[in-house]
């Protein structure tokens, strides 16, 4: 057992000084500490708030935050498997239980040998190729019980993942079908030329002719954006690319930054000229830890080229470089002042607001925070110009969107449409049969049912961050509201008593129905703490927790209904339930072991 | 509790609508520190006139122009029409009073602080009969190892008083949340996680802000009978934030 301090200080040392000893860079600290043993060591934590000093509560309180750091040993082999309902209908939780199985080792425990630990975690961003599972923060897709078995035994052998075969980290980028942004073909440093050319204010009027909307769901126009933060006079200005895609059914992000990376880069540092900022930040979200080397190897060649560093293309005075932060498992970063909170190293709590991080963002200075998406379409808009831009789409929204498909379709990849495409008609190009009902930017969108498949995708429409999950006929919606109520919980910072409480509330009482205990007076009451969240809630998670239960009760009753078993209230509290860890314990499960249920159905 | 404003207001002073009556307000107060220093209530938990707001126990909710907001932090406007005392407004505030109650585990008949406890005292004030939700009863050990004072854990209410009163005028970080979501919980800055390995002191602030009972002196608990304490003499609206005792 670890002991002595200079065990630690032998490998935290030179992560402290790569992070200059800079508290802002906490959680990549401590997420490059964790790779050491798998787990973020106490003593480590003594060390580093020596060293930072720091009291060790606030190092303990960023640590506990994130779902993907450990304060406590994990198995040699972390197995995480991902749990949107996209992998539940494709069996993952067979899957894992086979897993378990065959492992000796219970969910959410580590086996007593300590080789390996099994569990479940939020969308991991491959639901167009899933079931998909995280070993060690490698994403391995396509899970079948053919895999899974040959899963089992590597790990039984103890083969360290850097040899198991190559085919089973093959991630595909599903590109089905494309528009101008995937169809580009983009040259780096094309449209920074176009740019360049042009003052910072021609290129902020050209983004604003685009009529560019954000692409991560809340439709903000971007060339307002950009332009409250250039006239907000600060010591500096920051730009920060938002890349926690964290929404289960998006992955539309992680194709971007894996086979158009330049885009990105360079719409950021257009960004950058427009703002005047000297850096920026891609927070990447930790499920997406793979990508990190390949985004490095990039910005790297970038700065070799003269697209990043001091004096790009030639400017004097125009310094601009990336940096990238990793996210360490919390959906609560997506939101922009979280991921600001995040990315100076603190828990993810939302910030109250105003100030809005235009004016006072990263350290208080102004920021843009823009998603993926918005900065390769900015990036197009500086090569081939605004009006160009906003030629594509329709009136109220321009440009396209790329969407993500995933669920019961024979296609499940990356669409990109122009604006003002009708459900329907993506519902023909993926090849989805028998459409109960799709789910429109993820558990935060909207779910709608087959008579509004005519609907378009548009701001003024269906707004979307992009994730496009479909259902068919033999899906129970009740399970699909039931499975985003457990993502909501699992996601709720805590901050805020309504939805720290309430979703759990939420989530409990979906159960109950679930578990056959349901009466019109529990229906009730999710509709009332769904008012309740929407009201008071402190940001947007808990607003839009209770959407899949309003939207799935307001349009599939149905499978609500035929839960609510009982004409009178009665208890979730199931006496004969409660005796099942007897009768685990005892290995009993006969007649006597069970009492006769007090309620009888109906 | 800040000092009985009933000077009437000059005529170019800013003023706001709460609940009908008109509020004189300076530049950068927040709608309950505008409320508070006319001596006006509005529910509060996790807010103290002392500390800067924090936003997170949202039973300050008010309706301001017709829009939700907790009023802790919420910029006053002139001319802003607030509601406050309203039967919607105070469903919700004991919605999530209900909900404060099932998440940890209160037992007021024996507990050292009920009386002075503001949880319990704004539980009365809002007529809330029962906790109307499934308790959770979580498992939240008790930390006795300091000489002078017990941590309870099992009445936090996540307000952060006391780490903000620890950091921001002790200078001492003794007190932080960690986890996420429901596992949100109080830890101290020790790495055996006991108060008694900290820095703490009884003449901390952080020692006196605990609006529930969490932070409990020792061997004073009953000194003050129930049934003499400061919200038996006076309901929380007229007193939201009596002077400690010393006892």
């Amino acid at each position: 057992m670890l002991s002595q301090d200079n065990t630690h200080s032998d490998y935290l040392d030179s992560i402290l000084s790569r992070h200059q000893h800079n508290t802002h860079n906490l959680l990549q600290m401590l997420r490059e500490a964790q790779e050491h043993y798998g787990y973020i060591h106490s003593e480590a934590i003594d060390y580093l708030a020596q060293q930072l000093q720091s009291p060790r509560s606030m190092i303990e309180g960023v640590a506990s935050f994130y779902s993907l750091l450990y304060l406590q040993p994990q198995g040699d082999y972390r197995v995480l498997f991902s749990d949107n309902i996209t992998d539940r209908m494709l069996g993952n939780i067979d899957l894992m239980e086979s897993m378990c199985g065959q492992l000796w080792v219970e969910v959410g425990k580590v086996s007593e040998d300590g080789l390996v630990s099994i569990n479940t975690t939020s969308c991991t961003g491959m639901c167009d190729q899933g079931p998909a599972v995280l070993i060690n923060n490698i994403a391995i897709n396509h899970l079948t019980q053919d895999r899974i078995n040959s899963l089992c035994e590597l790990i039984r052998e103890r083969v360290p993942l850097s040899g198991w075969p190559l085919e089973f980290f093959a991630i595909e980028d599903n590109i089905y079908k494309k528009d101008i942004l995937l169809d580009s073909n983009f040259k780096s440093g094309s449209a920074l030329a176009e740019v360049l050319k042009r003052s910072s204010e021609e290129t902020l009027q050209e983004i604003k002719t685009s009529k560019l909307r954000g692409r991560g769901g809340a439709g903000y126009l971007t060339g307002s954006k950009w332009e409250f933060c250039r006239i907000a006079v600060s010591e500096q200005h920051y730009v920060v690319c938002n890349a926690d895609e964290g929404e289960p059914g998006t992955f539309k992000d992680r194709v971007l930054l894996n086979t158009y990376a330049d885009m990105v880069f360079e719409g950021m540092t257009i960004c950058a000229h427009v703002i005047n900022a000297k850096k920026g930040f891609i927070y990447l979200r930790g499920e997406y830890r793979y990508l990190l080397d390949h985004l490095n190897a990039i910005l790297q060649r970038r700065r070799q080229q003269g697209l990043l560093g001091n004096n790009i293309f030639g400017h004097a005075n125009f310094n601009f470089d990336i940096e990238i932060h990793l996210g360490a498992g919390a959906y609560i970063c997506g939101e922009e002042s979280a991921l600001i909170e995040s990315l100076e190293g603190k828990r993810g709590t939302p910030r109250n607001r105003p100030p809005f991080p235009v004016t006072s963002g990263y350290l208080n200075q102004p920021t843009v925070v823009n998603n993926v998406e918005t900065f390769c379409a900015a990036s197009l808009i500086g090569l081939h110009g605004g009006a160009w831009y906003a030629d594509v789409g329709i009136e109220t929204s321009s440009g396209t969107k790329i969407l993500s498909v995933s669920g019961d379709c024979a296609r499940p990849g990356l669409y990109e449409y122009p604006f003002g495409v009708t459900v329907a008609q993506v519902l023909a190009d993926c090849g989805a049969k028998n459409t109960q009902a799709v789910q429109i930017s993820g558990p935060s969108g909207i779910c709608i049912a087959a008579n509004e498949f005519e609907r378009r995708i548009a701001f003024d429409d269906l707004p979307t961050a992009g994730a496009f999950m479909v259902f068919d006929e033999s899906r129970d919606m009740f399970e699909v509201a039931r499975n985003f109520v457990h993502f909501f919980k699992h996601e709720s910072c805590g901050f805020c008593t309504p939805c720290r409480v309430g979703t759990s509330l939420l989530s409990n009482m979906m159960n109950k129905l679930a578990n056959g205990h349901g009466s019109p007076y529990d229906f009730t009451e999710i509709e009332k703490l769904n008012v309740l969240l929407l009201s008071t809630s402190h940001c947007g998670l808990g607003h839009s927790a209770c959407n899949p239960v309003l939207d799935t009760i307001a349009k599939f009753r149905p499978a609500y209904d035929k839960r609510l078993t009982h004409k009178e209230y009665i208890p979730a509290f199931d006496l004969d339930y409660a005796l099942s860890q007897a009768r685990q314990m005892t290995g009993r499960d006969d007649t006597g072991a069970h009492l006769e249920r007090i309620h009888v159905s109906k | 509790m800040s000092q009985n404003n009933k000077t009437p207001h000059n005529k170019n002073q800013a003023t706001f609508i709460l609940d009908g009556k008109t509020i004189p307000f300076t530049e950068g107060q927040t709608i309950i520190q505008a409320a508070m220093a006319s001596g006006e209530y509005i529910p509060h938990l996790c807010f103290n006139p002392e500390f800067k707001p924090h936003g997170s126990c949202k039973i300050c909710t008010v309706t301001a122009n017709g829009r939700q907001a907790a009023s802790c932090t919420q910029q006053t406007q002139a001319d802003m029409v607030v509601e406050s005392n309203t039967k919607p407004i105070n469903d919700e505030r004991r919605a999530l009073l209900q909900m404060l109650f099932v998440e940890g585990n209160h037992f007021c008949p024996s507990c050292e602080k009920s009386g002075d406890c503001q949880l319990q005292a704004t539980a009365y004030e809002l007529n809330m009969m029962s906790p109307h939700f499934d308790h959770f009863s979580p498992d939240r050990p008790l930390d006795s190892s300091h000489a002078e004072y017990l941590l309870d854990y099992n009445r936090c209410i996540l307000c952060s008083l006391c780490a903000r009163a620890s950091s921001d005028v002790d200078g001492k970080n003794v007190f932080s949340l960690a986890g996420r979501g429901i596992k949100t919980h109080l830890i101290v800055n020790a790495k055996s996680g006991k108060l008694a390995d900290t820095d703490f002191t009884g003449d901390d602030k952080a020692a006196h802000v605990c609006p529930v009972g969490v932070i409990i002196k020792k061997r004073v608990g009953f000194a003050v009978p129930i049934g003499k304490r400061s919200f038996d003499e006076h309901p929380i609206s007229a007193t939201p934030h009596p002077k400690v005792r010393d006892v």
